[in-house]
């Protein structure tokens, strides 16, 4: 199969907007990432005694919660990445090959 | 035909060696050895043996090729290699570790748990689909792409070896005290047991059989871990406010188990362990070769998710067993060395906190499952662990460096199926050597070295254009060497291991990510920038086509037939 080579496809308009789309998104989402724990980590290295606060009356502290959402957000930034590109960057890739045939 | 009659013979004496140590298991407790003989435990270990080593007969029948062996040629899906991954991920390190340090330290083992968790969504937005298309076998086919491959090859096996190497030890330590504490077995003889079923499984069965074992003990481990978080949670009436108080009642650290604690002795430490958890996760060599064995780019994002999913909630679970066992376990004289009363107390030490917990909340049929499956777990990983080091000697170092490409198929099997036994053997003695280390803490120290060298050397190849192979191993050794040197220094190992006295440390952190991150991409930036050499005008020239396959997988390696 000749294939383009890849001075045609990165010529291609789709590839661009594919280039463009999916960085911006994986390293903002990455940032977001990044932010949520190293959040969670300086709160653990600087000021332990906030995730210690009592929640309630009971021996529940601040920090359960908090580390339980840090471990479901990174399975919910993971779900929204692989969505869109599911919807969006593989139609974008499938053009792309065709193009390049 | 001849590796399936091999294969025969091979695991009709490894069932002769089995059944030999079991009745030398059974003459010590006869001889009066406090261990009793957990028959239920030992009937489910045996029929998964049995199991996987019919599982590993299957994958030796139809693995050829170096494809089939490395990659199970690219046919797992991605939902099988999503559960595979996290198969890879719930070792018994993380399993028998975490919930022991719950049980040591409560919510000190939580932060662990979270730096496990967030190296991969990283993973998935930057390198899982770049990874699947410019890869084949290894990482090192993605770091040394457009690179001169030589030295590349070297510092990526290099990186490699160490990473597997101190993983390794987490395991085999893990597998030696369960082993003892369940069959009466020396440590020496457990730790060898494991070793040699590993090189069974990994010489014969390849990537295809590594798969599989993977997959099934992942369903087991689930299984039997979310039983045992629904029976702590059970008896405290499905109220963890309940499940708490009552732990923090009879732990001795009463209230300050709810908060960040002693782990973390300052904020230096705290952020340099994050790193290391983060991205580590994205320099781990075993779980980077996962992401060859499925079809393209779609399937390696999928399995990311589908993995990120059933870990995260396998680490909620330890939590919950970790807390079950202060409140069921410290309590019970049963657990407990005899007349000694309090947490420390425990038989086999801390990361037998939730096998214990197996026993109060299921019974000794239970026990029996869950010891089996905590074996299982760390007979999956080391065999993962071992194919990612054998390949890196065989296919980087051998047929890339040593035969310069051209190696003959055939002979680049073998000389992984040599390796393989190499570092089986090597696993044993290291087993024994680091006996009393805490397990999760030595895979930190794997996650240290992989964040270190592999992963900053992986990424920068990826996506930066300047990188010139200079730059790129300068950098590389120099996060490998200081990150090496900061653990060897550092308190886990300098006194705890080798036995110096307390505080004298020349590096005070338990980890040394902070600065031996810094050191690799410091050192990959500076020695690229100034590098001025032909290969580096070679090197940076290769990019955008580099670039262009990694986005589009255009003239990626594809699943081969099945």
């Amino acid at each position: 199969m000749a294939t383009a080579s890849y001075e045609t496809i990165e010529k291609n308009p789709s590839y661009q907007e594919l280039v463009r789309k999916r960085s911006s998104f994986g390293w903002s989402l990455s940032a977001a990432m990044l932010v949520i724990y190293f959040g969670f980590i300086l709160l653990v290295g600087y000021a332990p005694k906030v995730l210690g606060i009592p929640l309630g009356t009971g021996v529940m502290t601040v920090g359960i919660p908090v580390g339980l959402l840090v471990i479901i957000s990174a399975f919910v930034l993971t779900g929204v990445y692989v969505a869109r590109a599911n919807a969006e960057y593989d139609v974008l890739v499938r053009k792309i090959v065709e193009d390049a045939k | 035909m001849k590796t399936a009659s091999i294969f025969r013979a091979g695991a009709a004496g490894l069932l002769v060696a089995l059944s030999s140590t079991l009745a030398h298991a059974a003459g010590a407790i006869d001889g009066g050895s406090k261990q009793e003989l957990n028959i239920a435990a030992i009937g489910m270990f045996l029929a998964f043996v049995l199991l996987t080593l019919g599982i590993t007969y299957w994958a030796a029948k139809q693995t050829r090729s170096a494809a089939q062996f490395y990659t199970a040629g690219g046919g797992i899906t991605g939902f099988q290699n999503g559960l595979a991954i996290a198969g890879d991920y719930m070792s018994a390190a993380s399993f028998l570790g975490i919930s022991g340090l719950v049980y040591l330290s409560g919510y000190d083992g939580l932060i662990y748990s979270v730096g496990w968790l967030v190296g991969w969504p990283i993973v998935t937005f930057l390198i899982a689909e770049q990874l699947r298309n410019l890869g084949k076998f290894t990482f090192a086919d993605v770091a040394s792409f457009r690179f001169a491959q030589t030295p590349i090859r070297v510092l990526a096996a290099c990186g490699t070896l160490v990473t597997v190497a101190f993983y390794l030890i987490a395991q085999m330590v893990g597998a030696g005290k369960l082993i003892q504490l369940l069959f009466g077995l020396d440590y020496w003889m457990a730790v060898l047991v494991v070793g040699g079923l590993m090189i069974v499984y990994v010489t014969f069965g390849g990537m295809v059989a590594t798969t599989w074992v993977q997959i099934i003990k992942a369903c087991l481990l689930l299984a039997g871990a979310s039983f045992m978080a629904m029976m702590v949670l059970a008896k405290f009436g499905f109220n963890p406010e309940a499940l708490f108080s009552k732990a923090v009642e009879v732990h001795p650290k009463k209230i300050a188990i709810m908060e960040p604690g002693s782990l973390i002795s300052n904020p230096l430490s705290a952020i340099s362990l994050g790193l290391a958890l983060m991205f580590g996760t994205a320099g781990l060599p075993h779980i980077l070769m996962r992401f060859f064995t499925v079809s393209d780019a779609k399937a390696a994002r999928k399995s990311v998710f589908v993995a990120t999913g059933f870990i995260g909630y396998f680490y909620i679970l330890t939590f919950i067993i970790g807390f079950g066992a202060i409140t069921l376990v410290s309590t019970n004289p049963e657990f407990l060395e005899a007349g000694k009363t309090g947490l420390a107390a425990i038989k086999g030490g801390s990361n037998m906190a939730a096998i214990h917990l197996a026993n109060a909340v299921g019974g000794n049929v239970f026990l029996g499952f869950i010891s089996a499956v905590a074996f299982a777990t760390i007979l999956a990983v080391v065999s993962g662990l071992t194919l990612a080091g054998a390949s890196a000697i065989s296919h980087d170092l051998y047929a890339t460096v040593i035969k310069e490409g051209a190696a003959n198929e055939q002979d680049e099997i073998r000389i992984s199926k040599i390796s393989t036994v190499f570092l089986g053997i090597l696993a044993v003695i290291l087993g024994i050597v680091f006996e009393n280390q805490n397990v999760a803490f030595m895979v930190g120290l794997a996650f240290a070295i992989a964040a270190s060298c592999n992963f900053p050397v992986l990424v920068m190849s990826i996506f930066w254009k300047g990188m010139t192979t200079r730059g790129a191993v300068i950098g590389g050794f120099l996060g490998l060497i200081s990150a090496l040197v900061g653990v060897v220094l550092s308190p886990g190992v300098w006194e705890a291991a080798i036995g110096n006295p307390k505080g004298s440390a020349p590096f005070p952190y338990d980890n040394p990510a902070l600065f031996s991150m810094a050191l690799a991409f410091g050192g990959i930036w500076l020695f690229s920038t100034l590098d001025n050499s032909k290969r580096a005008a070679q090197d940076r020239a290769g990019f955008p086509a580099q670039f262009v396959r990694s986005q589009t997988g255009i003239g990626a390696v594809g699943a081969a037939s099945h």
